[in-house]
């Protein structure tokens, strides 16, 4: 199995340090029912500059220490303070030169929003290059956020991915120069100087929400799904499509075709651990990210993917629907009144297993049930919420001393292989049917 | 309420037109808005009694099928122009609203010979120097009709075409509506900055009336300005009280206006 870290690099005030900045910014995402928008007047330069070399900190001490990770994983968002990596590549330059072993998974470029498919393949090529062939290069579409941040056409988000994702392998493998004369590119000399180490190019993952037009891409092309922190019914039903998709295309999908990122925070006292794991709701955490009508702006979605969102009100017709609170809320009170509503979904999101937080021993068995489900050959924890710095590295700490090593161990039972060790959609079915990927029967014990 | 148009089909050199026909009298054609055609209005209802309306229904917004090439307004003004043509329909009287009163612009630029008289109501298309265009992708679809008229909540047939909980089907053909007008006019956004000058003096030419509610929300008085500029020639109406809708916020004034620029 592969095993990595993840963080949004949140841009946050310690609650017990600067009690009252944090609880003006909080209050400004949740009247505004996102953090995507919140005025950049709150952006303090000696904070972001604090926090995003503590982030990059993390990674590096993750890559010397910690030598049960493989990976750390980075994304990128815009105009947003959930996430203070604007431009990921960037920081994964930083790490390309810092670290000396594990891999830097970007989950993902979004080739729309970045624009130039030529750029952002020399981008990557020199990462890949500086780290010694350490790069996992991931591609997303971007939420519907990072359309309008820069101002993407999300009518063609799809379409430009799929055809900057091709534009880049070319650029890559096919001897130049040559003339690119796509339908959204246009390249007139394509002979890029610099390309990856990793021949004939890096791997690709891609990460989602379970949208089954992305599976159904990555089935085709065999890049490895990562599912990212979504509910275990929806991400086994998921699996089953990729699976589908993959016989299609005559091979069995596995372990080594599916990653998924979970929410956790590992302390040394179940206290300590509840009380910091308990931060991820602030805010409103993934329901605050955007308003609804800026996740799917007009044209982002698929006519299957709105006509779903249709049936069920959901989407980007939801807006009258309240995320947490009715919206409008201005005063102190009101504010208050949807915090308490966010907060006290709190004992919920613990049985749901939404977040897993404990002690090393009771958290394990909890992660190994999530294994025993999904079967996963790629596994990220998420650490997120403002979490002092202290609490992030003691958490990453016990992950890598008792936690990675005894899911590393029930993963060997499980047969649990990452891609570097199988390579995805090389398990040929030659006419068999698939076998199922996501274990139902363990999913239906967790009663959730 | 008995139906008052059939639904007819254009189609020749694989292009598609599906066109709303009814009523009576010297024809007439009528653009819809950016987010679609909603239903038969009151001003059509009484407008046909003495005119034939036919309405386009604008590829890929939420009726009829998109055409895949169609990638800019210009390139619908040309397919709209083509049909107008070879239906030997030219010249014409116009009226078109919002989005479709920059298409019929793109017409009238395209070939001035196609029209008669145009009336161009709240008219997208050129940049205003004053204001901005109503950015409508930051807003839900909701957000974006409400914002069409001044009171949402006391304009009868605005609650009669939009009001009530939305079935999918409506969901969706909003959904293609604003896709598809995002694809035609994203960047720039709403206007083509080549239109004033191709405009140029072009109200010498054909007669154009500008109909604009002063309490418009979509797109501001400096666009109606420019336009009147542009073409050198051109009537502007105000209708007050009136928001980007005219034609169901103050429906008597807007047939009025018609009527008698219409003769």
């Amino acid at each position: 199995m592969h095993f990595m870290w993840f963080t949004e690099r949140a841009y946050h005030y310690d609650p017990d340090v600067d009690p009252e900045k944090y609880r003006a910014y909080e209050n400004e995402v949740i009247r505004k029912r996102s953090f995507f928008a919140t005025p950049n007047e709150f952006f303090e330069p000696e904070v972001a500059a604090k926090l995003l070399n503590q982030y990059l900190d993390e990674k590096i001490y993750t890559d010397a220490e910690l030598m049960n990770f493989d990976g750390v994983m980075l994304n990128e968002h815009h105009g947003n303070p959930f996430c203070l990596g604007a431009v990921m590549d960037v920081e994964a330059a930083a790490l390309a030169k810092s670290t000396k072993r594990v891999k830097i998974v970007l989950l993902g470029n979004p080739v729309t929003t970045v624009g130039n498919p030529l750029r952002l393949g020399e981008e990557l090529a020199m990462i890949d290059l500086i780290s010694g062939g350490r790069l996992v290069s991931g591609w997303v579409r971007g939420a519907g956020s990072e359309q309008l941040a820069n101002n993407a056409n999300p009518a063609h988000n799809r379409e430009m991915l799929e055809e900057g994702i091709d534009l880049i392998v070319e650029s890559w493998t096919r001897p130049g120069p040559f003339r690119y004369e796509g339908k959204h590119f246009h390249f007139r000399h394509v002979n890029p100087w610099v390309k990856p180490l990793q021949q004939p190019h890096p791997p690709f993952w891609m990460p989602g929400l379970v949208s089954p037009d992305t599976a159904d891409y990555c089935a085709k092309r065999r890049y490895p799904y990562i599912a990212l922190a979504t509910k275990l019914k929806p991400t086994t039903e998921l699996w089953d499509f990729y699976n589908k998709a993959a016989a299609r295309e005559g091979y069995q999908a596995g372990p080594e075709n599916f990653g998924f990122m979970q929410p956790v925070m590992v302390a040394d006292t179940q206290e300590r651990a509840e009380e910091m794991g308990k931060r991820i709701l602030f805010g409103g955490a993934f329901a605050h990210f955007a308003r609804p009508e800026w996740m799917f702006p007009a044209g982002y979605n698929s006519k299957a993917a709105t006509r779903r969102l249709a049936q069920n009100d959901f989407g980007p017709n939801a807006t009258n629907k309240p995320l947490y609170g009715e919206g409008g809320e201005t005063t102190d009170a009101e504010i208050e009144g949807v915090k308490k509503i966010i907060y006290d979904t709190w004992p919920d999101v613990k049985k749901d297993m939404v977040m897993i937080c404990g002690t090393p021993d009771s958290v394990i068995p909890k992660l190994n049930k999530v294994l025993d489900v999904l079967r996963p050959g790629i596994f990220s924890f998420w650490l997120d919420g403002p979490v002092p710095h202290k609490d992030r590295i003691r958490c990453l700490e016990l992950l890598n001393r008792d936690v990675i090593p005894a899911m590393r161990e029930h993963g060997k039972k499980l047969g649990l292989v990452g891609p570097f060790h199988c390579p995805p959609g090389g398990r040929l079915l030659h006419g068999r049917a698939p076998e199922p990927v996501a274990d139902l029967e363990a999913l239906a014990a967790l009663g959730i | 309420m008995t139906a008052i148009f059939t639904d007819t089909l254009y189609e020749r050199h694989g292009l598609r037109l599906q066109v709303l026909v009814g009523g009576s009298g010297a024809p007439l054609i009528a653009l819809h808005d950016e987010l679609g055609y909603p239903g038969a209005m009151a001003w059509q209802r009484e407008l046909a009694q003495t005119r034939e309306l036919k309405i386009p229904l604008a590829p890929g917004f939420g009726i009829a099928p998109r055409i895949e090439w169609v990638s800019s307004v210009r390139d619908l003004a040309c397919v709209y122009a083509r049909w107008l043509r070879e239906q030997k329909l030219t010249p014409i009287d116009v009226i078109g609203f919002s989005f479709g009163g920059w298409l019929a612009a793109e017409m009238l630029v395209n070939d001035p010979a196609l029209f008669r008289r145009m009336i161009l109501v709240a008219p997208l298309g050129i940049k205003p120097q004053v204001g901005v265009i109503l950015d409508a992708y930051a807003l839900s679809y909701r957000e974006h009709l409400k914002a069409t008229v001044a009171e949402p909540n006391n304009t009868a047939e605005f609650t009669t075409l939009y009001g009530g909980a939305p079935t999918p089907a409506q969901i969706e053909a909003f959904d293609d509506a604003r896709a598809e007008s995002a694809r035609l006019a994203w960047q720039p956004y709403m206007h083509n900055p080549s239109l004033p000058a191709l405009l140029d003096d072009l109200g010498n030419s054909v007669s154009v009336a500008i109909v604009w509610g002063e309490r418009d929300a979509v797109v501001p008085r400096d666009s109606m300005d420019a336009y009147v500029n542009a073409l050198g020639k051109a009537d502007l109406h105000v209708i007050s009280g009136s928001g980007h809708r005219p034609e169901i916020e103050r429906k008597d004034q807007f047939l009025t206006i018609v009527r008698e620029f219409f003769g």
